[in-house]
């Protein structure tokens, strides 16, 4: 029994976190906010380059050949600085199932209805009838649907003709497309959460009222108490998940379902709390505050909401013996 | 989950610890007693705890984790995790002897002398000595510093006179000792002035006086000290320096030991069988989901611990992180029995529904070993660094 992660585990975390702290700051995604595609300057060329796009890719097939235990911590990370790029769906969805070489793709899976950054990819992958296709650019039909997180550039996904599409999974597939989906996203919100909760922590050191820092009173201490108790009971649910789908576990789309539910809530509260003890401020568009909350709004219902995932886990361990 | 290492995460258990499980429950299965004792709370149902507390004893499953010389089995913290879990699934007996055990005993063997450890450690594991904990009195509840209770000094005796009363000391009428805090220096700063106590409650000068708690059991005592004399081998580490001592106990208290997930894994269980026998008949729909939530919040209660244990064995320190897990496990014991109430409808108000007893001690857990209030403090001013007032 050891539940904790190698040194290695630890490494890339911090490099990915050493890396995006210079490539997505929050003048970054506030730019992404306005610019064409919603996306970042350079940090996809940067994780290119890291390798990490391409992490679930066998080495054999020009990957690293690294599996969700080994990723779930970069995922925390992409969270932590609210990176909007399609991250989880081509490293996790998209090229875990047709390895690299298609140039940057998005993914379309399980109960999600809306491609993200559909326009700005290469190729999408969808789920259509319990099959995967992955559809190339030239394919793509799409239509533009506006997200209360405006970096997300958000399509209906259709695809028109049949030369531009490949079919790349069966039913199996499609399962453990949508938990690696679901998983990542957890992972995601749970590093949303945490920037959310930092930052609310160091604002009321220094935001002074009554001659005092906020921070000393008890009813904030409270309210970011029960922030820092959701993650503590967040975080071992989606490293336990992220085991079980890197060692096929039987069980892993329960995991992944307890996982999914207990992260968004977190985040969810992380997101009213965070904006409470900030005030008036915290409601403004000119402070980063807001960018960090409606990516909470966005994912925190978007690979199946925690409801969908309850009954998930209610199917498997109240209707079965 | 800091420490880094080599060893890739692996969530199965040893060939060793699947005897060790095996064993435990074999023997469980044997043993437990087939009828439900009376409460332990009270004095007839303590007696036949205290019974099976020597059978438990007798087969070393009663300390697992102490050394062989106490009675224990030099186990693991995953093998004791593991016994718990054994322990709690097949409902064995609640652990009348539990302050002794896992308030007492981990601070005898961190602060204890050796004669203190090889005096009480042994009749404390086969129940023949029960211990109670005296820290709170009637003025000083979360303001734990705020004890009045006295030790003065006797050269001549080489000893102590302690006076004072505690109170809320739970099952403190029906046990044979009690460890406690008193102040030892008047003049010094609250926290500085104070020295850890073991007190035989057959001391001349001690009165107990048994009263109900919320649950109309005995469980709660008020105990009188007037002039009781105790002499220096019964101080637990040193002079004035009980504040520091006594806080060792409130870990074990608040996570790992005193409320370990396999408690919380069996409500968790007859909550699902509630379920699935009356669950369809629930009016509220909003059910099903309160009891999946109860399902996964105590899957991460026991994931938390193990990635706890892990830590520990990497060397880690859990420090003030043990309030995170106090509100968790009692805030999640509170709202299952909750959700266990609300699914029996009009039947929640009957006495011998399984439920509605253990309810009401539920509803003790926010407040005891440290109100959740106090544990928000701690968490936001040591946790997350917030400013103290
Ligand atoms: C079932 C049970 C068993 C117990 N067993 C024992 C035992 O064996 N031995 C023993 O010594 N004691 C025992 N206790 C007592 C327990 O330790 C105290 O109840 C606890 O420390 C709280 O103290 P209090 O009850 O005096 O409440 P108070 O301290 O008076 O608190 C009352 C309310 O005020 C709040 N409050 C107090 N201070 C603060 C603050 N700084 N910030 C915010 N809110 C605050 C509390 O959270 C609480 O809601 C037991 C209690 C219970 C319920």
């Amino acid at each position: 029994m050891r539940f904790a992660f190698t040194t290695d585990q630890l490494a890339l975390r911090d490099a990915v976190r050493e890396m995006l702290a210079k490539e997505c700051p929050p003048s970054e995604v506030r730019s992404a906010w306005a610019n064409a595609n919603g996306r970042t300057a350079s940090a996809w060329d940067a994780l290119t380059g890291m390798g990490v796009l391409d992490a679930l890719v066998p080495e054999a097939a020009g990957g690293l050949g690294l599996n969700m235990l080994d990723l779930v911590l970069v995922c925390e990370e992409v969270g932590r600085v609210a990176l909007p790029e399609p991250f989880v769906e081509h490293a996790l969805v998209a090229a875990a199932v047709v390895g690299s070489g298609h140039g940057s793709m998005s993914a379309l899976v399980g109960p999600a209805a809306l491609g993200v950054y559909a326009d700005s990819v290469d190729a999408v992958l969808v789920e259509d009838d319990d099959r995967l296709l992955l559809v190339a650019r030239e394919g793509l039909v799409l239509e533009r649907q506006s997200s209360v997180d405006h970096t997300r550039h958000l399509f209906t996904v259709d695809w028109s003709s049949a030369e531009a599409t490949t079919e790349v999974g069966g039913p199996q597939e499609c399962a453990d497309a949508f938990d690696r989906a679901a998983l990542g996203n957890a992972a995601v919100l749970v590093g949303l959460a945490q920037h959310l909760l930092d930052v609310t922590v160091d604002y009321a050191a220094t935001r002074n009222q009554f001659g005092v820092p906020i921070g000393s009173f008890q009813a904030l201490k409270h309210k970011l108490a029960d922030v820092r108790i959701a993650l503590e009971f967040a975080r071992p649910l989606v490293y336990r998940a992220a085991h079980s789908v890197s060692i096929d576990d039987i069980d892993r789309s329960v995991h992944v379902s307890m996982c999914a539910a207990q992260a968004a809530d977190a985040a969810s509260l992380a997101a009213r709390h965070a904006l409470q003890c900030h005030g008036a401020i915290g409601y403004s568009d000119e402070s980063d505050l807001h960018m960090w909350m409606k990516r909470v709004w966005a994912l925190q219902r978007a690979y199946g909401d925690p409801a969908w995932h309850r009954e998930r886990v209610a199917r498997a361990i109240l209707d079965e013996d | 989950m800091v420490v880094g290492s080599l060893r890739r995460m692996d969530l199965s258990w040893s060939p060793t610890e699947v005897a060790f499980r095996n064993e435990a429950r074999a023997w469980l299965a044997e043993n437990v007693p087939s009828e439900k004792l009376p409460s332990g709370d009270t004095r007839d149902g303590f007696a036949l705890h205290l019974k099976w507390e020597q059978r438990l004893f007798d087969a070393r499953w009663s300390v697992v984790s102490w050394p062989e010389e106490y009675g224990g089995r030099n186990a693991t913290l995953w093998e004791w995790l593991i016994f718990e879990e054994e322990y709690h699934r097949v409902g064995a007996p609640q652990r009348v002897t539990q302050n002794g055990i896992f308030l007492l005993a981990p601070t005898l063997f961190e602060f204890g002398t050796q004669e203190q450890r090889d005096r009480y450690l042994q009749p404390m594991a086969s129940g023949l000595e029960t211990w109670c904990q005296g820290w709170s009195e009637p003025d000083a509840g979360s303001d734990l510093a705020g004890i009045r209770s006295t030790a003065v000094r006797d050269d001549a005796a080489a000893g102590w006179r302690l006076s004072g009363q505690k109170t809320w000391t739970t099952r403190g009428a029906f046990c044979t000792h009690m460890f406690g805090l008193f102040r030892s220096d008047p003049a010094a700063e609250r926290h500085a002035g104070l020295t850890y106590f073991l007190v035989p409650l057959n001391t001349p000068g001690v009165t107990v006086r048994g009263f109900g708690r919320l649950d109309g059991d005995e469980g709660f005592a008020e105990v009188f000290l007037d002039d009781v004399f105790v002499d220096d081998a019964m101080v637990l580490g040193e002079v004035n320096a009980g504040w520091k001592v006594a806080m060792a106990t409130t870990g074990s208290e608040r996570g790992l030991t005193l409320r370990s997930p396999g408690r919380f894994m069996a409500t968790a269980d007859r909550l699902v069988r509630l379920y699935r026998d009356i669950g369809a008949r629930a009016s509220d729909p909003a059910l099903r989901h309160a009891v999946v939530q109860a399902v996964i919040d105590v899957e991460a209660y026991r994931l938390q611990t193990l990635a706890t244990v892990t830590a520990i064995g990497d060397g880690d320190n859990p420090g003030a992180t043990s309030s995170l897990t106090k509100v968790f496990w009692s805030e999640l014991d509170v709202r299952m029995h909750d959700t266990a109430l609300a699914l029996l409808g009009t039947a929640a108000e009957l006495e011998d529904n399984g439920w509605m007893k253990d309810f009401q001690f539920a509803l003790s857990g926010p407040i005891y070993a440290g109100t959740n209030e106090v544990q928000r403090n701690v968490i936001a001013e040591r946790v997350l660094g917030m400013p103290r007032r």
